[in-house]
């Protein structure tokens, strides 16, 4: 299994101009050190609600491909939004969750994803389409599928539990909404 | 009385162009007004909504999330550490159950202590009242885009047309 890091890495490469919405804790911290674009939204707090701001930017810019970056223990905090999503079904959602089957950045505590494949919830709630990967040249290869396809999508990657040596998001929240305003307009 | 389309209609005049939020009976009307107009998009939760709302102001939307009063304790987070940290304005429509404490048990401490609560939590609120609607909403308008803070508009029973009346 690689690494949240590693899997992230991969994707932001496949990636240019889109909306990216990352969820609290270390992956907003991780997707800031390994590539820092304007485009994307680090939420700091307010867990469990990525997916819902990406909602809200999809459905105001159906245009626009919109990745959102998630945790398990995230996913599992506002569960509602899968069947909100499956509901609503907008094409341009894409909503990428790295299960670690634990709280990483609050010590490690054991989530309960090892038993609820968050998948098949989100399958259950209505997104169209919905993987689970665990090998690199499956997540790229699904990845590049989703992103060709109308969603909303899932791609449920497993992680390792290892972590970048990373610090905090370096950028004042208001400064996060400016910029990321200004690179989707 | 007010009209639920009049009171429709005075939002999306102020440039309200985003809806979404958890149904209240005192906000019934209104809402099915905004499902008529397809300006509804509904959530599960109050803090999904102010968090959809979030995103929608992001891609340059005016949003509003609809709510009972009660819905302000599920979203007190996201409004903290969402909106007023990232500095996301967002109009919210609150009817106020528990209103001078003539209602079902379960709202009357969010009744009583709601003022306080949004005081606490500076959130500029004002009550509607059919008499000074027309100030109310001036209000609303000039306060959301100066401050870019969530801002509340309280409904109490009676003031906007319901779906029985
Ligand atoms: C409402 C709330 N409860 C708890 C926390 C503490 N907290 C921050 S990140 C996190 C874990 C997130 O888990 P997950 O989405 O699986 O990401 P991971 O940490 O595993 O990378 C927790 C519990 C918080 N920030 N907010
Ligand atoms: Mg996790």
């Amino acid at each position: 299994m690689q690494s949240r890091a590693m899997a992230m890495a991969a994707l932001l490469e496949l990636l240019t101009d889109q909306p990216v919405i990352i969820c609290n804790g270390f992956p907003s911290r991780e997707a800031y050190k390994i590539a820092d674009r304007p485009t994307h939204f680090y939420m700091i707090g307010s867990m469990g609600s990525a997916s819902a701001i990406g909602l809200g930017v999809a459905l105001a810019k159906p245009k626009k491909q919109v990745v959102i970056f998630d945790g398990d223990g995230n996913v599992l905090m506002g569960m509602g939004t899968l069947a909100t999503v499956g509901a609503l079904k907008p094409k341009n959602f894409i909503h990428v969750v790295f299960d670690n089957e634990v709280y990483g950045s609050t010590g490690n505590q054991p989530t309960i994803s090892n038993v609820v494949p968050l998948e098949k919830v989100a399958k259950a709630a209505g997104y169209v389409n919905v993987e689970r990967v665990r090998e690199r040249e499956d997540l790229v290869y699904e990845f590049k599928d989703m992103l060709k396809k109308d969603g909303p999508s899932m791609l449920l990657v497993k992680v390792n539990e290892m972590v970048e040596d990373v610090g905090r998001v370096m950028l004042d929240p208001p400064d996060i909404t400016k910029r990321f305003m200004q690179a989707i307009a | 009385m007010i009209e639920s389309d009049v009171f429709v209609q005075a939002l999306q005049d102020i440039g309200v162009d985003f809806f979404t939020g958890v149904p209240d009976s005192i906000l019934g009307g209104i809402i099915a007004e905004l499902m008529e107009r397809r300006l509804y998009t509904p959530a599960v939760r109050e803090d999904e909504a102010v968090a959809m709302a979030a995103g929608a102001y992001m891609s340059g939307k005016v949003p509003a999330v609809l709510m009972q009063n009660s819905g302000l304790g599920t979203c007190l987070n996201t409004l903290i550490s969402l909106n007023m940290i990232y500095c996301q304005p967002c109009v919210l429509i609150v009817s106020w159950r528990g209103y001078h404490g003539k209602d079902a048990p379960e709202h009357l401490v969010m009744g009583d202590v709601m003022p306080r609560f949004l005081d606490t939590m500076k959130i500029p609120h004002r009550t509607l009242s059919e008499k000074t609607a027309i100030d109310d909403l001036k209000w609303l308008a000039e306060t959301f885009m100066k401050q870019r803070i969530p801002v509340a508009l309280l409904i109490t029973k009676g003031v906007v047309k319901g779906l029985h009346p």
